[in-house]
C-alpha cells in the first residue's frame, strides 16, 4: 500500500490528495515545504508512531495568536509556544528553517527536550499569525503558553542544584587529593607541618564550598524545624556543619581529625541524588503540562455585527452568542438557539449514546458537538458552570485526603532525635566516666554525628524513585506527584471508570444482520461524515470510494440520493427494545428492508488480561460508571468484575470511595472523565489515561499514555518493587550505621574510616536501586 | 616539598578552570536542551545564515 509522502499514513484508494498523498492538506503541505527548498526534511526524518501524525488539521480553524505576543522594548516582540506533532530532530530543523525564512523574524529556537518554541520578530514588519501560518499549514499544532507560569520555579531549583553539584564535585575531588596523601602519610612518612599545610588547603577549598552547597538542605531543614517537624535534612545539615566546624578547629590546633573530605563528598553524593530526583520529576511534570496546554480550547464568539472572535473560555461573558462547529468541543454552558445536532456527553456523564439537541436544549462545557453546527447563548460563566461545580467538589475531596507523609520523612522523624541523643550521650559518657578533656569528648560526640549522617539514608528513597520513574517514563507513565509511587505500592483495591478507561471511548461496528454489500454502501456514504458512529462504519471498510454529494441532515443522518443512513426516528422505524443497546445506524434503500448496524464501545485490547492479572495478584476490583445499567452489566460480566455500579453521579463515586477508605482500604482510582475528577481527587492515589479531559489529568497522580491498559500493571508492579527496594535500602543504611556507631562512640573513628564507610554505604544503596531498571516484574 | 608548592596551585587552578567553564556553560543555557544539542550538529544551516545576514544588512 502506498504511503503518504507528507504524513506517512497509508493512502486510501479514494484519497482526495491523489495517489501520493492521503489528503488535500498533505499535498498542499508537501508543496509548501518543497517550495521553500526544504524537502530534504523528508529524507532525514524518522516518524515516531507515538506522536500525532504530521497532518494539517482542516477542522481546527484559524487561531489568533496575536493576543499572546509578549511586547518588549526596541520593537522586538516574541511568542512562546508548545509544539505538538514533533517526531524527531528533522522537525526541529524544519520548523526553525521555515520560521527563519519569514521576513522580519530574528530568532526561532525550538527546544527538542521540552518541545517549546521561542520566536522573536520585529514588530510592525510582520505579525504573529503570518509568521506561524506556514508551520501550522504543514501540520504542527502550536499552543501559546506563559513562560512565567510554566515550570519556572522547578527550573530555577534544578539549576541551583546543578550549580551546587558542580561546586561540590570540584571541591570533593580536590580535597580528596589532599586527604589521600594524608592517609598515605599516616604511617609516619609525613611530618605534622606538611599535614597541617594540607589541612589548611583542604579547609580553604572545602569551607566555602560547604557554605555554598549546604543551602538547599539547610533551607529545607529550617523550614521543617520552624513548622515543628523534622526531616532528613535536619541531621544532614547538623552533621555537615559540625564536621566542618570541628575539622577547622582541629586544623587550627594541628590535630589529626579533619573531616573536610567526608563533609564535602557527602554533600556531593546527596546533591547528585537531589538533582536526578528533581530532573526525573520535572520531566514527567513538563510532559503532563504539555498534554494539558494542548488540550486547552478556545471559544468562537459571534458579535452583534456578525464578526467572529476567538476567546479563551474564561473571557466569555453571560449572554454572548457562541458558535460551535461540527466535531468541536463545547467551551461554555449554554442554551441552543439555532441548529440541530447530537452531543457526546461521555466525558461528563459516561453515557456512550449521543444525546440529540435542538433549539432550547441545555448543553454543558466539555461535551462534544457531533453532527451539526450550533449557536449557543451562554447561560452560565465562571463559578456557576457545571465544570466549576465539579472543580469545587474536587477541591473538597482533595482537602479530605489526609496529608500523606513520605516514608523518608517518617523514618527521619525517629532517626534525627535518636542520633542527636546518641551524640549527647557519647559526650556526657566520656565526660562523666573518664577523665578525658572536654575537647576530646566533644570530638567523639561529633564523630558520632558525622558517622550517622544519613547519606545512604537520604539517598535510599530518591535513587529508587529516579530509577522507577525512568522505567515508567519509558512505558509512557508520568508520575506527577512525588509520593505517587509510595502510595501506589500500598494499594489493595482498584476502582475503574468504564468509558474511556476500560473501553476505548469510541464506538466500533458490531457483527449483525448485514452483508458485505450493505456495509460497502454504508461505508461509502459514511466516509463523508465526521460523526463518530459514521467514522466507525467507514473504519470497518476503509477502501471504498467516498460517495459524492452526500447530504448531512443534522441530528438525523446522511442522505445520498434515495439512500439514507441514519437514526431510527429519522427513518421512521418502530422502536425495538430488544435491539436498543448502544448506538445504532440504519441503512434504508428503496425496495429493501432497512438494515441495522449496531455499535458498541469496545474494551481496550488488553483490558481482560489486565483485570485477570490484577485479580490474580490479589487486588479487589470495582467498576463505577455513569453509563446505563445494561451496558455496565455486560462489560463487568465480560471482564469478570463482580462489584459494579451503574448510573453513578460524581458524588456517588466519591461516596463509594469514602466508604472504602473508611473500611481501611487503600484505593487506586482510574478514570478519565469530568465526572471522575472528584473521585480521582478523593482516592488514595489516582491514574488517568492521557486521552482524559484536562481536569482529570490535573488531579490524577499518574498519567499514562497509549491505547492499552497495561501501564496500570506496570505502574503497580514497579511501585511495589520500588517500595520493597526502599525498605531494603533503609535496612542496609541502618545496618551500616549499627556497625559503625559503636566505633564512633568508642572514639575509634578516624577520617579514613568515616570516608570509607560513607562512600561504600552510598554505593551499596545505589547499586541496590539499579536492580529495578530492567527485568520482568510480574 | 618545593614540587608540592608548584603542583598544588597548578592542580587547583586547572580544577577551578573546569568549574568556571561548567558554570559558564550552565549560565549560557547549554544544558537546557541536551537532546536538541546532540542533533543540531547534523543540521544544515548554511542557507539560513545567509538569510539572517540579509536581514541584518537591511536593519543595521
Amino acid at each position: 500500500m502506498a504511503v503518504c509522502a507528507h504524513c506517512g499514513a497509508e493512502v486510501g484508494v479514494a484519497s482526495t490528495g491523489g495517489a501520493e498523498f492521503c489528503c488535500r492538506g498533505c499535498r498542499a503541505a508537501y508543496s509548501l515545504v518543497r517550495g521553500m527548498g526544504l524537502d530534504q526534511y523528508y529524507r532525514r526524518r524518522s516518524i515516531d508512531p507515538t506522536q500525532r501524525p504530521l497532518r494539517p488539521d482542516d477542522e481546527a480553524g484559524p487561531v489568533d495568536y496575536s493576543a499572546q505576543v509578549h511586547p518588549s522594548d526596541d520593537g522586538i516582540v516574541g511568542l512562546h509556544l508548545m509544539v505538538e506533532g514533533m517526531h524527531c530532530a528533522a522537525c526541529v530543523w524544519l520548523i526553525e528553517s521555515i520560521l527563519a525564512r519569514q521576513p522580519g523574524v530574528i530568532e526561532a529556537r525550538l527546544n527538542m527536550t521540552t518541545r517549546r518554541l521561542v520566536v522573536r520578530w520585529r514588530d510592525g514588519e510582520t505579525n504573529a499569525n503570518a509568521v506561524l501560518a506556514p508551520v501550522i499549514a504543514i501540520g504542527y499544532r502550536l499552543q501559546p503558553y506563559d513562560p512565567a507560569r510554566l515550570g519556572r520555579e522547578s527550573e530555577r531549583v534544578e539549576k541551583e542544584l546543578l550549580r551546587a553539584m558542580a561546586v561540590a564535585g570540584f571541591a570533593a575531588g580536590n580535597v580528596m587529593l589532599f586527604s589521600v596523601s594524608i592517609w598515605a602519610g599516616q604511617s609516619g612518612s609525613m611530618d605534622w607541618v606538611t599535614r597541617s599545610l594540607f589541612h589548611w588547603i583542604s579547609a580553604l577549598i572545602a569551607l566555602p564550598a560547604v557554605v555554598y552547597c549546604i543551602r538547599p538542605f539547610a533551607r529545607s531543614a529550617f523550614s521543617a524545624l520552624r513548622a515543628g517537624r523534622s526531616n532528613m535534612d535536619v541531621p544532614i545539615t547538623i552533621g555537615v556543619t559540625l564536621a566542618s566546624a570541628m575539622s577547622l578547629w582541629e586544623t587550627m590546633r594541628g590535630g589529626p581529625h579533619a573531616y573536610f573530605d567526608a563533609a564535602i563528598s557527602l554533600l556531593f553524593f546527596l546533591l547528585i541524588g537531589r538533582y536526578l530526583d528533581s530532573r526525573a520529576r520535572g520531566r514527567a511534570r513538563s510532559s503532563a503540562e504539555h498534554l494539558l496546554a494542548l488540550g486547552a480550547v478556545t471559544v468562537t464568539v459571534l458579535d452583534g455585527d456578525g464578526t467572529r472572535r476567538l476567546l479563551p473560555p474564561e473571557q466569555v461573558q453571560l449572554g454572548m452568542t457562541v458558535l460551535v462547529a461540527t466535531g468541536e468541543r463545547i467551551g461554555a454552558d449554554g442554551t441552543v438557539t439555532d441548529g440541530q445536532s447530537e452531543i457526546d456527553t461521555s466525558l461528563i456523564t459516561g453515557e456512550t449514546v449521543p444525546a440529540p439537541v435542538e433549539p432550547g436544549a441545555t448543553v454543558f462545557a466539555g461535551t462534544l458537538n457531533l453532527s451539526g453546527p450550533l449557536k449557543l447563548e451562554v447561560t452560565a460563566v465562571g463559578e456557576s458552570t457545571l465544570l466549576a461545580e465539579i472543580v469545587r467538589m474536587m477541591e473538597v475531596a482533595e482537602q479530605g485526603r489526609a496529608r500523606y507523609v513520605a516514608i523518608a520523612d517518617r523514618v527521619a522523624r525517629y532517626y534525627a532525635p535518636v542520633v542527636h541523643l546518641m551524640g549527647l550521650v557519647t559526650f556526657l559518657g566520656w565526660e562523666i566516666f573518664t577523665d578525658t578533656p572536654w575537647q576530646v569528648a566533644l570530638l567523639y560526640a561529633v564523630s558520632v554525628l558525622i558517622i550517622t549522617c544519613p547519606c545512604a539514608l537520604a539517598l535510599a528513597v530518591p535513587v529508587v524513585q529516579v530509577v522507577a520513574s525512568g522505567r515508567w517514563l519509558r512505558r509512557g507513565i508520568l508520575a506527577k506527584s512525588a509520593t505517587a509511587q509510595e502510595r501506589l505500592a500500598s494499594v489493595d483495591w482498584v476502582v475503574f471508570d468504564k468509558t474511556g478507561t476500560l473501553t476505548e471511548g469510541r464506538p466500533e461496528l458490531q457483527a449483525g444482520h448485514w452483508t458485505q454489500e450493505d456495509l460497502r454502501q454504508a461505508a461509502s456514504i459514511a466516509a463523508a461524515s465526521k460523526h463518530p458512529v459514521a467514522r466507525a462504519v467507514a473504519r470497518a471498510m476503509p477502501d471504498v470510494p467516498v460517495a459524492d454529494d452526500v447530504r448531512e441532515v443534522a441530528g438525523c443522518g446522511l442522505a445520498y440520493g434515495d439512500i439514507r443512513l441514519g437514526s431510527r426516528q429519522w427513518l421512521g422505524l418502530p422502536d425495538d427494545p430488544a435491539e436498543a443497546s448502544g448506538p445504532e445506524l440504519f441503512l434504508a434503500r428503496p425496495g429493501h428492508p432497512a438494515v441495522r448496524f449496531g455499535f458498541r464501545d469496545p474494551l481496550r485490547a488488553d483490558a481482560k488480561d489486565v483485570v485477570a492479572l490484577l485479580k490474580h495478584k490479589g487486588y479487589r476490583l470495582t467498576l463505577l460508571s455513569g453509563d446505563r445499567r445494561s451496558v455496565v452489566e455486560t462489560i463487568a460480566g465480560d471482564l469478570g468484575i463482580d462489584d459494579w455500579q451503574a448510573g453513578c453521579k460524581p458524588a456517588d463515586k466519591c461516596a463509594r470511595l469514602a466508604a472504602l477508605a473508611g473500611a481501611g482500604h487503600k484505593v487506586l482510582m482510574i478514570g478519565d472523565g469530568l465526572n471522575d475528577a472528584p473521585a480521582l481527587a478523593s482516592a488514595h492515589v489516582s491514574m488517568s489515561p492521557s486521552s482524559a479531559v484536562d481536569i482529570s489529568q490535573t488531579v490524577a497522580d499518574v498519567v499514562f499514555q497509549g491505547h492499552l491498559l497495561s501501564p496500570v500493571i506496570e505502574a503497580l508492579a514497579v511501585a511495589r518493587k520500588a517500595g520493597a527496594l526502599v525498605r531494603q535500602n533503609f535496612a542496609l543504611a541502618l545496618g551500616y550505621n549499627l556497625l559503625t556507631i559503636p566505633l564512633a562512640i568508642a572514639g575509634q573513628v578516624t577520617p579514613l574510616i568515616a570516608a570509607i564507610s560513607m562512600s561504600t554505604s552510598s554505593v551499596i544503596v545505589i547499586s541496590n536501586a539499579l536492580r529495578l531498571s530492567r527485568g520482568r516484574l510480574w | 616539598m618545593t614540587n608540592l608548592l608548584m603542583l598544588i596551585p597548578v592542580a587547583l587552578v586547572l580544577g577551578a578552570l573546569g568549574l568556571v567553564g561548567f558554570l559558564w556553560a550552565l549560565r549560557s543555557g547549554q544544558f537546557e536542551d541536551l537532546d536538541g544539542a546532540a542533533n543540531r550538529i547534523l543540521f544544515d544551516y548554511d542557507e539560513l545564515e545567509q538569510k539572517t545576514d540579509d536581514n541584518e544588512k537591511q536593519h543595521p
